[in-house]
């Protein structure tokens, strides 16, 4: 599961950054999951929990998941969009799950058509907090 | 804090088992970087060393097309695992578009990128050859941030303004610190020589290891290749 990959990052940015910071403990870590990239729920999180036992500084840390909308604004008209009125066919939604950007193949502007739009929100995983303490 | 960005972490990790990792650039457009790249990988592989290909011309993905990568496809394990195309492992952005074009700007691209990076599992290779998009955009200045340790084999053909261009971009090699290992000039009387036959044996490796082009580039890069 490529998920793994990805929750890999999560927990090396995070330890990385407690450390930046001189945290001795994290205590929670926020997860935003963008709805572009579909981001498997159960095993993104067990993903986590599993790599954070091997890091000192994260085997205590709770993972909080925020889902996060997709939402997209065309660069040509300006029409702001959302992934609702797009049926995916099933491999392309797996295209994107691997590499976001190749929404930009499969989505257009449903006012102009326009492959130039702009994510603005939900496109994939980032680090939204780090708590801990020091 | 603000949103932080986990992917960049694990990049190096990627690539820790990655012994020589050389960039095939030009700052011209269709001079014979993919080509070059597509062979140059064929012909390390063909002496025995274990070789990657990187595709990193995300909106001109062409080494699929030259390999003939066909219904190949990575294998998911822990993160992308590229499959091997004719003994190379090869990942390429064409996996994922359906044969559609890849229209991106230059925020997008370092995204794709990075993504890219952060989920492929390269495992041990002796050489990783990528083939860079024409320029210095985007794509290429991403390359050399995340792969400090790539060498430049700069392709340029005989043309004066394809050489005034090589002239630029060799300075800006220079300033930036990043070494060039070769210079191929395609096409030209001391490189490698046109070649009527070459466009037939694309998508065919086997064809393509045994055109006057692969034999001429296995020459004229042969120090650098060793062996
Ligand atoms: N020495 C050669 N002899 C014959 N044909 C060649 C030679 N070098 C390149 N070509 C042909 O020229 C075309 C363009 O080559 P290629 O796609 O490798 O260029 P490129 O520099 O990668 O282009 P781009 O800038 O778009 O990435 C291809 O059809 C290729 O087969
Ligand atoms: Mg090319
Ligand atoms: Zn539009």
């Amino acid at each position: 599961m490529h998920e793994w990959a990805l929750a890999e990052s999560v927990i090396k940015a995070a330890a990385e950054h407690a450390a930046e910071q001189k945290m001795k403990r994290v205590s929670e870590v926020a997860v935003v999951f963008g709805e572009l990239q579909a981001i498997d729920k159960e095993i993104f999180p067990f993903a986590m929990k599993e790599l954070a036992k091997k890091h000192p500084l994260m085997s205590a840390a709770k993972f909080r998941i925020i889902d996060e909308p997709a939402a997209f604004r065309c660069r040509a008209c300006s029409e702001e969009f959302d992934l609702k009125r797009f049926r995916k066919e099933s491999d392309e939604a797996e295209f994107i799950h691997f590499v976001p950007e190749m929404a930009h193949s499969f989505i257009k502007c449903p006012s102009c058509k326009s492959p130039d739009f702009e994510i603005t929100a939900g496109r994939g995983v980032y680090i939204k907090h780090i708590k801990g303490s020091k | 804090m603000t949103r932080l960005d986990p992917r960049p972490s694990v990049i190096a990790d990627r690539l820790k088992k990655v012994k020589k990792i050389t960039a095939v650039t030009g700052w011209k457009g269709g001079i014979g970087k993919s080509v070059t790249a597509s062979a140059l990988a064929l012909l390390l592989n063909e002496k025995g060393h274990k070789t990657g290909l990187l595709d990193l011309d995300l909106t001109g993905a062409s080494c699929h097309f030259i390999l003939g990568s066909g219904k190949a496809f990575p294998r998911e394990d822990m993160g992308l695992i590229p499959p091997f195309v004719h003994g190379v492992k090869f990942m390429s952005i064409s996996f994922f578009s359906k044969g559609q074009g890849v229209p991106l700007r230059g925020a997008n691209v370092t995204d794709a990128i990075i993504e890219m990076l952060a989920v492929t599992l390269w495992g041990e290779l002796d050489h990783l050859v990528i083939d860079m998009p024409p320029g210095i955009g985007d794509a290429a200045l991403d390359a050399l941030k995340f792969f400090p340790k790539a060498r430049i084999l700069a392709v340029t053909t005989p043309s004066p303004v394809a050489r005034d261009v090589l002239r630029r971009s060799l300075a800006v090699y220079k300033a930036m610190k990043v070494p060039v290992a070769g210079l191929v000039e395609n096409m030209g009387p001391k490189g490698v020589a046109y070649d009527p036959r070459l466009d037939a044996a694309l998508g065919d490796p086997e064809k393509l290891l045994k055109t006057a082009f692969a034999r001429r580039l296995e020459k004229v890069t042969r120090k650098f290749i060793g062996g």
